[in-house]
């Protein structure tokens, strides 16, 4: 798509062959014109402004009440915008989802389920409902399935294209800013699109980055051209040193230890590192780098989210769930969430919120799929199907019943022998 | 022309009962029946389709086959309204010729995708009502099927059903392909003459139970040797 545009390639067989003879010359100044079409008494709508226009020419009817009394004329400029479709769709669209992401010390976790149904059937059990845009962008989707699939081009086209052009990569705020920006013109037709971008901002070469002091300024410099010092994030240290809550979200630990990691490479981490491990890896390498590795957040680099909808809402923030599952998962986020986590404990958390979420909600289920971005760009986990969860919780709910039974009889035992005693 | 009023969601009938003076207006659109399927195999891919076109309680054809022919790695089976089903093909056609004419070479079927794809969103807010699914061999020869929605979004897939049956076929073919759902079962991969006859078997099980479908089924299957069509006869009542 953003090839097709570079070229100035016309795509003609949308526009129809016999059309009436009035060409209008794309005016620079205007955003919208339109074109009449002889055969269905419709107009065209096609944005053409120059920077930042919306590539893909949509067909739009006219309201059908002025059908019958439009029959005859022939001026078809744009009488405002006419946008509520009166023809009604035989069909349903796909609806109904759970996503979240939200940020913290170490970077972005998106997740989601994979569920997209329609009406009452489940029309795709396995939908990947987290797309990366480029390496520090994913962007999660709910809303209408089919809106949401080319909104997501049309938007990974556009920042492609403001790279070729600038030279340089669009951020995070700015890239929400341009898909809000695009979804405008369509506020109040049907389209629902709900799209939460999360990633990391990286920091630019040469550029000076606001923090305090010198010395900072030029480790942060240092940094962004040697490799190594980004990668590393001494934090896991801190984390074991904090006890973690201890509720049924410390469980899930031990049995999801041994899922995949995949990177956009295609590299595969077999095991994700316990505690100690991850511990004792970091200290190794901070010896080896001579360059201590310190988090780079500053103004200008670092982890965003931003929440864009099709109705116009523009939103930046710390915590995003959205979905008909949204509620139960953000009830989960918001006992749970804080800025210090350690990497597992986050993805447990995610994990955790989705699986409440898909229990409760009927239009989410199946798989759950979880995002992490860092200052290296994402990470995919490998997928899990939550249908044994359920299972595995109550086993678990079992041991814990009998260790609480066992216990029970226990201090009763010791009761009565204590009785017997006096 | 019915209106759409007399159709629910599925595209189904409603009943016929009195609920008071309604308001008929026109509606461009119609559901003629008929379903497709498409299996996409190590080394071939099967499209799959009735060839029933009816309308309401009338049938209007029992020779309409709903596959269509794109290039020889990629058949397309529409089924929906019919008539958006053939303006659909011929805009295709017309888009496969012209990129053929400008590269010099055929599109492959990734490419048809995604052409497709924003073909059907470049009319989301007057949507062609049909449900597409793609059959073919990807560029390293592997079985490839893709399935949309009306509006455009859609994925790659092993199998997959669409049309007026597709919500009675999908489980079915779950079970038999997807092996899901079943326990201590051994993932055999799935060849050719298997899938051709479990086609046959799901779609004649189709026909008892959804009066959409029926009268025959044509079958593609396409090999880099090129597509063999099988015809096979169904219920004609």
């Amino acid at each position: 798509m953003a090839l097709q545009d570079v070229c100035g390639f016309q795509d003609s067989a949308l526009y129809p062959a016999c059309s009436s003879s009035t060409t209008v010359i794309p005016d620079e100044d205007n955003w919208f014109y339109s074109r009449s079409s002889y055969k269905h008494n419709s107009t065209w709508r096609e944005p053409r402004a120059k920077h930042g226009g919306i590539p893909l020419c949509f067909f739009i009817p006219r309201s059908q009440n002025t059908l019958i009394c439009a029959n005859h004329t022939n001026a078809f400029f744009s009488q405002g915008s006419n946008p509520s479709t009166s023809v009604t769709r035989p069909f349903p669209l796909s609806h109904g989802t759970t996503t979240l992401a939200f940020s913290f010390q170490g970077g972005v976790i998106a997740a989601a389920d994979s569920r997209a149904s329609c009406a009452g059937l489940v029309a795709c059990p396995t939908t990947n409902k987290i797309s990366p845009i480029h390496s520090h962008l994913v962007v999660t989707s709910s809303g209408c399935g089919a809106d949401c699939m080319l909104w997501e081009r049309i938007l990974a086209r556009e920042i492609r294209l403001y790279q070729l052009r600038h030279g340089r990569r669009l951020s995070i705020v700015g890239s929400a800013k341009l898909l809000s920006f695009m979804l405008h013109p369509f506020k109040g037709t049907e389209v629902c699109v709900a799209l939460t971008l999360c990633g990391w901002d990286r920091e630019e070469r040469g550029v000076h980055s606001e923090t305090q002091g010198g010395a900072m300024e030029s480790q942060v410099g240092t940094a962004v051209k040697s490799n190594k010092g980004l990668s590393v994030c001494e934090i896991p240290v801190r984390c074991v040193s904090e006890p973690l809550p201890a509720n049924a979200l410390s469980r899930p630990l031990e049995s999801e230890i041994q899922r995949k990691w995949e990177d956009p490479e295609g590299r595969v981490e077999p095991f994700m590192l316990s505690h100690h491990d991850q511990r004792t890896k970091t200290q190794a390498a901070s010896n080896q780098s001579p360059i201590s590795s310190q988090i780079t957040t500053t103004k200008q680099s670092g982890p965003r989210l931003c929440y864009v909808c099709s109705d116009g809402t523009f939103l930046r923030g710390e915590l995003f769930s959205v979905g008909s599952g949204s509620p139960y998962a953000y009830s989960v986020l918001d006992g749970a969430v804080r800025w210090e986590m350690c990497e597992e404990e986050a993805v447990s958390v995610a994990r955790e919120a989705v699986y409440r979420a898909t229990h409760r909600d009927a239009y989410s289920g199946n798989n759950v799929d979880i995002f992490h971005i860092t200052a290296r760009g994402w990470r995919r986990r490998e997928r899990e199907d939550l249908r044994e969860e359920y299972y595995r919780e109550r086993l678990r709910r079992r041991g814990q019943m009998k260790v609480r039974e066992r216990e029970e009889t226990k201090g009763n035992e010791e009761r009565m022998r204590r009785e017997d005693a006096v | 022309m019915l209106s759409s009023d007399s159709y629910s969601e599925n595209g189904k009938m409603r009943d016929y009962h009195y609920t008071g003076p309604v308001e008929h207006r026109f509606s461009p659109y119609s559901f003629n029946g008929g379903t497709v399927l498409a299996v996409a195999g190590e080394d071939f891919a099967i499209v799959a389709s009735d060839t029933r076109l009816s309308e309401g309680y009338s049938i209007h054809s029992r020779d309409s086959p709903k596959c269509y022919k794109l290039t020889d790695t990629t058949v397309i089976g529409s089924s929906g309204f019919h008539g958006d089903c053939l303006t659909l093909t011929k805009i295709i056609d017309a888009r496969l010729k012209m990129y053929k004419h400008s590269n010099n070479k055929s599109m492959t079927s990734g490419a048809i995708a995604a052409m497709l794809s924003t073909i059907l969103y470049g009319r989301r807010f007057f949507p062609y009502y049909v449900y597409n699914i793609i059959g073919g061999l990807d560029e390293e020869g592997k079985g490839a099927v893709y399935s949309f929605d009306p509006v455009g979004s859609y994925q790659r897939d092993t199998y997959k059903a669409g049309g007026s049956a597709s919500s009675m076929l999908q489980p079915l073919l779950d079970n038999q392909i997807g092996f899901k759902n079943m326990e201590n079962v051994q993932h055999v991969p799935l060849t050719q003459e298997k899938a051709v006859q479990l086609v046959k078997d799901v779609f004649i099980s189709a026909a008892e139970r959804d009066v959409y479908t029926g009268d025959a089924l044509k079958i593609c299957i396409i090999t880099k040797e090129g597509i063999r069509e099988e015809t096979v006869p169904l219920r004609k009542d």
